[in-house]
């Protein structure tokens, strides 16, 4: 630990709310929504407390607290929001402008499930539905990583190099309730950390007297100019992502991965792929299997997008059987859209069995049970034995 | 590893004097804004808020440039002395 840190026990939202604070925004522009309302009621505490030194904007909706921070990212501000499920389908079009308009503005999605079914619970669909929106997703596994992604979000965003939105994404109710020992770090030891983007090139911005436009529009050749340095700017946030979480290792002394955070997978046969909240209850569960001599292991996807191709196929070649887990559907495909993508790289990754579970839609808890029996049936695909490729849990396990 | 092409910059960025100041976009307008110098207070108000970047600084007053004002209203609405009034063309016309 960290001298001049603190060790609180808070809530997952609580971390995002400190995260942010943390990192100096100057605009804070949000509307409440469940699961994430605690991380702007803090945030308003800490403003009215004068602990935090940011414009806070209380908008009327989530599509103007979008509009107005990827404003104020344009004119040189650093900025936060946070939303969820409804809320973030509400600000879709403002969002595809702020990724667009290369806006590095930073938000937090609490993971929720989405409109057409009212649920006020967990599940990553609200994260899958915005996924082509040329957004940086990162998900994080507990409330510490809630607290360390949002910092090195800035890094990431704000890079010259990168200059893209960033959307940090927790679950719902699971994290964003949970309350857990989290270690919090200076204000002077974020500032440090943040303090390359100081060294960089200032990215355009704009100011009174300045002839500049923002957003411009692009037309045939102008489009796909932009494009493509968009999805190549997509490429280039892998390495820099890895990067800043080594920096980031060496300055808190703490490292939950890179793209992807690999647990007991070196000398595994079977490996389940999954992220978020339900990768503790697999750790444990493959804790366990480990004990009986079963050589399992997990890979835990921290970079949603840009989608870590290289690093899962380096971490997924050669192993027997793969199981990923969705807290999500793909409509219109059989498989969870995870899996779906897990699946384009088959090739490069030469197992004989890739199996999709889709498992704890709008909370339903994923159980020790559960996972034990998902590695039931990857040990069976892994001697020979037919399988189901895609398994709806518990639903189908209870038919 | 950042390419060059039309855009000088790595996002939809552009110099409005070249890329948006460019097309007479004056003869789209209906209404055109009529500023009183003696109302003005020169503020500059008018400048911040229009959209198109027409307004400008007359030392101790602001004019509207003519060529690109597409005669939106903002000016007059946001004008906290109440010093410009939009004006049909019609009016101008001969």
């Amino acid at each position: 630990m960290k001298k001049n840190s603190k060790i609180k026990v808070v809530t997952g939202n609580e971390a995002a709310a400190i995260a942010a604070s943390l990192c100096r925004p100057d605009v804070i522009a949000a509307y409440p929504i469940t699961p994430q309302t605690e991380v702007i009621e803090k945030l308003s505490e800490y403003h009215a407390n004068g602990l935090l030194d940011a414009e806070l904007i209380n908008v009327e909706g989530e599509n103007s607290a979008m509009n107005s921070i990827t404003a104020a990212s344009l004119a040189g501000g650093r900025v936060f929001t946070a939303t969820s499920s409804w809320g973030l389908v509400f600000m879709y079009d403002a969002i595809l402008a702020a990724s667009g308009a290369r806006a590095p503005v930073v938000m937090a999605n609490v993971n929720r499930e989405t409109p057409g079914i009212i649920a006020v619970s967990c599940g990553q669909q609200d994260m899958i539905s915005i996924r082509d929106s040329g957004w940086i997703n990162l998900i994080a596994e507990d409330c510490q990583e809630i607290l360390d992604m949002l910092i090195m979000a800035y890094r990431l965003a704000e890079d010259d190099e990168i200059q893209l939105p960033v959307m940090v994404n927790y679950d719902g109710f699971y994290l964003s309730y949970l309350s857990e020992k989290v270690e919090i770090p200076a204000v002077e030891e974020v500032d440090n950390f943040l303090s390359v983007l100081k060294k960089q090139p200032q990215r355009p911005r704009l100011l009174p007297g300045k002839s500049l436009g923002c957003g411009s529009h692009g037309i045939l050749g102008g489009y796909l100019e932009l494009r493509y340095k968009h999805c190549n700017a997509l490429q280039r946030a892998k390495n820099k992502f890895q990067q800043i979480t080594k920096e980031f290792q060496k300055q808190f002394s703490r490292n939950s991965g890179g793209q992807i955070e690999e647990y007991k997978t070196a000398d595994a046969d079977i490996v389940i792929v999954a992220s978020g909240s339900m990768c503790g209850t697999i750790k444990t569960v493959i804790d366990e299997k480990r004990e009986e001599g079963i050589k399992i292991g997990l890979v835990r996807i921290r970079m949603f997008r840009p989608f870590p191709e290289e690093e899962l196929i380096r971490a997924l070649s050669g192993k027997k059987s793969i199981g990923v887990i969705d807290r999500s559907v793909a409509f219109g495909f059989s498989g969870g859209p995870i899996y779906i993508e897990v699946k384009t790289l088959a090739q490069d990754i030469n197992t004989s069995a890739l199996i999709s579970f889709i498992a704890g839609l709008a909370n339903i808890d994923i159980t020790v049970l559960n996972i034990e029996k998902i590695i039931a049936d990857l040990i069976d695909a892994s001697s020979g034995k037919p399988y189901k490729t895609v398994n709806w849990i518990p639903f189908e396990q209870e038919a | 590893m950042l390419i060059k092409g039309y855009f000088n910059y790595e996002g939809p960025w552009s110099d409005a004097q070249k890329e948006l100041l460019c097309m007479n976009t004056g003869s789209w307008r209906t209404k055109r804004p009529v500023i009183n110098p003696e109302l003005c207070i020169d503020c500059g108000f008018c400048s911040l808020y229009c959209p198109v970047q027409c307004m400008t600084d007359a030392k101790e007053y602001f004019t509207a440039d003519l060529n690109f004002c597409k005669g939106c209203g903002i000016c007059a609405n946001e004008c906290p002395r109440k010093a410009i009034e939009m004006k049909p063309e019609a009016d101008f016309l001969n």
